[in-house]
């Protein structure tokens, strides 16, 4: 399996996300961002960081950028495609998946490891998970606050594209166990085709026990199925 | 030819910057200014001398980037 990690300008987990591919022997290869093509690939990865320094709205510039044409054409095929953190922000932003993400409710930066439930492990991304199972990842951002609007969040709910969802040590979900002031907790969506994921928890820093964890394994995993 | 647009959250959309702001104007005696909501503006120059040729390149720059419709709202007036 190959997989191509995007580098935008202030991308800063992209080096992470390459050795957590390569840990499960998936062929990786860099690709800048103001490439007009890449190696052809079975996924692509738009990592977390801050890219273009979060101008304007994070991933707003990153969106727009030469490659990205390339991503959408790659994910129009039916190609995977994951973004992390701020390549969840991206995704949202070249409108890949609904919705937006805002401010964290508390205006913190928030980093710390967070319990998330396993609401859809029928995806390419999960299915090495059980269903409602509950893994701890970490999260590391300011703006991982999901919004979306009432339409939008039927539809996520109806058409089981709500994959994550954080949740307490007993699966609680509610606002106690909400870090960031998500619409209905979530944490991670997926399109409607069911091959473009965006999430707010990084696997990769949580696929080895010497960094504390290796829930985030899975997610890697799922895609070698 | 010159712009100016305005970016702001749409009225369903949570805003806690502007929420922190009205509660830091309360603190130093300002709590009869209420409602506060924090947006963008920018001013732009358009190489265009047509009036509606230099609305519309405004408009797409809006659509396109300055703004995000799933979130924001923009107007824009000539300066």
């Amino acid at each position: 399996m190959k997989a191509n990690v995007i580098v935008f300008p202030g991308s800063n987990c992209d080096r992470d996300v390459k050795v957590a591919l390569e840990k499960f022997q998936i062929q990786t290869t860099m690709v800048w961002h103001q490439e007009n093509e890449m190696p052809k690939s079975d996924v692509v990865v738009l990592p977390g960081g801050f890219s273009y320094g979060d101008y304007l709205r994070c991933g707003s510039m990153a969106s727009k950028s030469n490659i990205m044409n390339e991503v959408i054409k790659h994910a129009d095929k039916g190609g995977y495609l994951i973004g992390i953190c701020n390549g969840f922000q991206i995704l949202t932003e070249t409108g890949l998946l609904p919705g937006a993400l805002l401010r964290n409710k508390k205006l913190k930066f928030i980093c710390k490891y967070v319990n998330l439930l396993i609401e859809n492990n029928s995806t390419p991304f999960t299915s090495k998970y059980k269903k409602n199972e509950k893994i701890k990842i970490p999260i590391a951002h300011n703006e991982g606050n999901y919004f979306a609007d009432e339409k939008t969040l039927n539809e996520l709910q109806n058409n089981e594209q709500i994959v994550l969802k954080y949740c307490d040590e007993n699966l609680n979900i509610n606002e106690e166990s909400n870090p960031n002031g998500s619409c209905l907790n979530i944490a991670g969506i997926i399109n409607k085709n069911k091959n473009v994921i965006g999430m707010m928890p990084h696997p990769e820093r949580c696929v080895e026990n010497i960094l504390g964890g290796t829930d985030g394994s899975g997610i890697f995993q799922s895609l070698l199925n | 030819m010159k712009f100016e647009v305005f970016v702001t959250l749409k009225k369903e959309v949570l805003d806690p910057q502007g929420k922190a702001v009205e509660n830091a104007l309360g603190d130093i005696g300002l709590n009869t200014i209420k409602n506060i909501r924090q947006g963008k503006y920018f001013t732009l120059e358009v190489s265009e001398n047509d009036e509606n040729k230099a609305s519309d390149l405004v408009k797409s720059s809006c659509e396109k980037l300055l703004a995000n419709q799933t979130i924001e709202n923009f107007k824009f007036n000539k300066i």
